[in-house]
């Protein structure tokens, strides 16, 4: 039998699940085929394993909510499912759930200015806002390298930071209402347009909560001024550990650039090789460092930045000149994964963050557990939050690298773990980091966070078997990792 | 596992104090003791440990204990020209983070609920929790810290809190003018760190760097005829939250007299706001959390921020 056959197969057998969402739905936004399915079984991370239910295209409100319903009686668990661009396994379904793509649900509502809000559909792409908002003077101010293609339902979900999140802060700040679909099939609105909404702060806890507590099903996203002025600068080093003490004595001297970006040699090598951004190839790491805001100010802090950098030993400091030339530097910086495909076919995103001061210790550190696994690791990452992201690139082909990269990678978290970090600075846990959470807190730490999971699901349907590790979940994270029977993985 | 350090004894104190069985407060400064309704007579009153635990001005954060004074902790930051988002009104740090009161200044600190990036408490059981952590970036696991600001100490008590502080703005002057349209002058300027309007006039704060400030004051004249003032008004008693487009449409004829933080919505007024209407949906979430944090409804009885 043919793969296709095997997915026709498989899609025409009744199944009451399925019925009842085409029924609920339309007949075209149920699918149960086995591509679909395989699909969404997998997001950007490295993480096999996940097993998906039939997968839903919901364009409103309404209909996740009869979704839910129906996962209820079904006592089916149910993921949301963004772009699938997360790095921690997040999105794999566990357990063969139902999975809720927002893929239809990508309208901006509404933009009230008066109110400097956006409502937003979750489906909506990150740089899609942005673009939207431009010519009226504003923007959404988290910007995830992957704004390409993310979604803003995803970014909520992961409390996505990325560059400009150094002075904006991450999506947690941008985010002041949240209507959900709770697991129990009410909706219900979380927060609010005014300041002190009162009550706990439940949309606080639903953002970064990682498709645990709900569905996201209209979000209001503050908008941020465009500033009139912005200054790049761009220096180079001929030793890594200067550019990160550079980055620890511009945030010591109490300037908070909009963003602070350190690559290694070896990233803006396969940068320049796939851009030409224009980055320095011969120093052993750059720092792209940007101040926006007013222009006199701007001028000052920019002036100040580059004084710190030569203070600590950069080989060049250069302004972009153009807003060209600043556009071309940030498509460097924001490209830098897809560029690796050059170096290696695979590679292993890590994301983890450390009190600044302890950067270029850290570095120095990682370089080491590297070569001692032998393993190849490029350096990219938003040095101005301590937000580390080594890339370990290999060739999954090669019998025993995988095991080598992962050894590596587990060596590099717990010495994060060590230098007074945490686990994750904007991937999350996921899957990927469900084995370390008991590193970083204590049984009874877990168990309180579990209950603050189990107040909006209690019966842990709401993306089940992720976060919390095994034995703290309510979920029994052991069967859903097994296929469950009568379901075809 | 998380360690809890030597410098922590006051923690292991304020935890064996706070025990596992009867009815208990915190007594803080006791500038917001009504908050949320009146405390049961049956609840036993403790202290939460005080003292800066420690300061990393070059990280940007601070280690408080939570019955440090605010003003303690604002002196601190001060002499290495750093400040937080806490408002200073005589109370202590865990009151203003369990009440999670803004500053009228919102826009130039930050929200409290932002500040916060670690806290531990003393659970109902009697254990210590930690949430969060010690750096400015984290999505390790649920977030704690959000669930504590404004909770009153009704699903723990705060005994210590990891907050974000910022630097102090080279420059920082209150103008104020009568007869302007609020809105226009907040708009007109890029980063006001506060716009105040009382129905008559507008109290801008404007920081940043000294040639900025005269930048933004050249915007601000082109709306109308500001003159620098020593300070905000003296705000109202009752506290109001609203959408800022609705703050801003106040009149005195309907609310009394008030004091608006434009572009934020908090509301200072001569009246009560009118009781707002719990979700059914929410009150349900709610009332789960604090079952699930404090069974016996020991922490804070007679209180609900919910409410």
């Amino acid at each position: 039998m043919s793969l296709l056959d095997r997915f026709r197969r498989t899609s025409n057998v009744a199944d009451p699940l399925v019925t009842a969402l085409q029924h609920a739905l339309a007949p075209d936004r149920v699918r149960n085929d086995g591509a679909e399915r395989s699909l969404a079984s997998h997001d950007a991370s490295v993480f096999e394993g996940g097993v998906s239910g039939p997968v839903c295209f919901p364009t409103s409100t309404d209909e996740v909510q009869r979704i839910t319903r129906i996962a209820v009686e079904h006592d089916r668990g149910i993921v949301p499912r963004g772009a699938g661009t997360g790095l921690a396994g997040g999105a794999i379904p566990l357990g063969a759930p139902i999975v809720v793509s927002t893929g239809k649900m990508n309208r901006i509502l509404e933009v009230d200015i008066e109110n400097r809000v956006a409502w937003v559909q979750p489906g909506v792409i990150n740089l899609d806002l942005s673009r939207h908002l431009r010519p009226r003077g504003f923007h959404f101010a988290p910007d995830p390298s992957s704004q390409q293609v993310c979604t803003l339902g995803g970014n909520i979900a992961n409390n996505s930071g990325g560059p400009h999140c150094l002075a904006y802060g991450v999506t947690d700040a941008h985010v002041l209402a949240i209507e959900v679909v709770l697991p129990n099939g009410d909706v219900v609105l979380l927060g609010g347009l005014d300041p002190e909404p009162g009550g706990y702060d439940l949309r606080g806890a639903f953002v970064g909560s990682e498709g645990t507590l709900g569905i996201a099903t209209r979000i209001a996203v503050r908008l941020t001024k465009n500033p009139p002025a912005v200054r790049t600068l761009l220096l180079s080093f001929a030793e890594t550990r200067d550019a990160a003490q550079t980055v620890s004595a511009i945030i010591a001297a109490g300037i908070v650039p909009a963003a602070l970006e350190v690559m290694d040699q070896r990233m803006t090598v396969a940068v320049e090789n796939y851009v030409a951004a224009g980055y320095p190839t011969d120093a052993a790491a750059v720092l792209l460092a940007e101040v926006e805001g007013l222009p006199a100010g701007v001028e000052i802090e920019a002036d100040r930045i580059a004084e710190i950098g030569r203070a600590n030993n950069a080989t060049g400091v250069r302004q972009a000149a153009s807003d060209e030339e600043r556009a071309l530097l940030w498509k460097g910086r924001k490209t830098a994964f897809g560029a690796v495909a050059q170096v290696a076919p695979d590679y292993y995103l890590h994301d983890t963050v450390v009190p600044r001061a302890a950067l270029a210790d850290m570095l120095e550190k990682i370089y080491e557990i590297c070569e001692r696994h032998d393993v190849i690791v490029m350096n990219v990452f938003h040095a101005g939050d301590g937000n580390l992201h080594p890339l370990l690139v290999f060739d999954a082909r090669v019998e025993g690298t995988l095991e080598r990269v992962h050894a590596a990678g587990a060596e590099i978290v717990r010495a994060s773990l060590d230098a007074g970090g945490v686990l994750s600075g904007e991937h999350g846990i996921g899957v990927e980091k469900q084995g370390y959470m008991d590193e970083l807190f204590s049984d009874a730490d877990l168990d309180h966070q579990n209950r603050l999971r189990q107040a909006f699901d209690p019966t842990c349907r709401a993306n089940p078997g992720k976060v919390l590790p095994m034995g703290h979940s309510c979920a029994d994270i052991q069967a859903l990792r097994a296929v469950p029977t009568g379901v075809w993985g | 596992m998380s360690s809890l350090t030597s410098a922590d004894e006051a923690l292991h104190a304020f935890a064996a104090d706070v025990g596992e069985a009867d009815p208990i407060a915190v007594e803080g400064g006791g500038s917001r003791w009504q908050t949320g309704g009146v405390l049961h007579e049956t609840a036993r009153l403790v202290s939460a440990p005080d003292g800066i635990v420690d300061y990393r001005p070059e990280e940007m954060v601070i280690t408080v204990r939570a019955g440090t004074p605010v003003a303690d902790l604002c002196t601190a930051l001060a002499e290495t020209g750093q400040r937080s988002a806490l408002p200073e009104r005589g109370g202590t740090v865990g009151g203003a983070v369990a009440v999670g009161e803004n500053r009228l200044d919102l826009l130039g600190r930050g929200p409290v609920r932002d500040s916060v990036l670690q806290v531990r408490y003393v659970s109902a059981q009697g254990d210590i929790i930690t949430g969060g952590g010690p750096v400015v970036k984290n999505v390790s696991g649920f977030n704690i810290p959000k669930l504590m600001v404004g909770s009153l100490g009704t699903l723990g008590l705060i005994a210590e809190v990891v907050l974000r502080t910022n630097p102090t703005p080279p420059a920082s002057q209150w103008f104020r003018a009568a007869g302007v349209d609020p809105v226009a002058a907040r708009n007109a300027v890029l980063r006001p760190s506060s716009v105040l309007w009382n129905g008559s006039s507008t109290w801008v704060l404007l920081e940043g760097h000294e040639r900025d400030l005269e930048h933004e004051i050249t915007a601000l004249a082109t709306i109308g005829d500001f003159a620098e003032t020593e300070g905000p008004p003296a705000p109202p008693p009752y506290r109001w939250s609203l959408p800022p487009a609705e703050a801003a449409a106040l009149h005195r004829e309907v609310v009394g007299d008030f004091v608006a933080a434009i572009g934020v919505g908090i509301v200072h007024a001569d009246t009560a706001q009118p009781t707002r209407e719990v979700d059914p949906g929410i009150a349900v979430v709610a009332e789960r959390m604090k079952t699930l944090f404090d069974p016996t409804g020991r922490l804070n009885p007679g209180r609900n921020p919910n409410a």
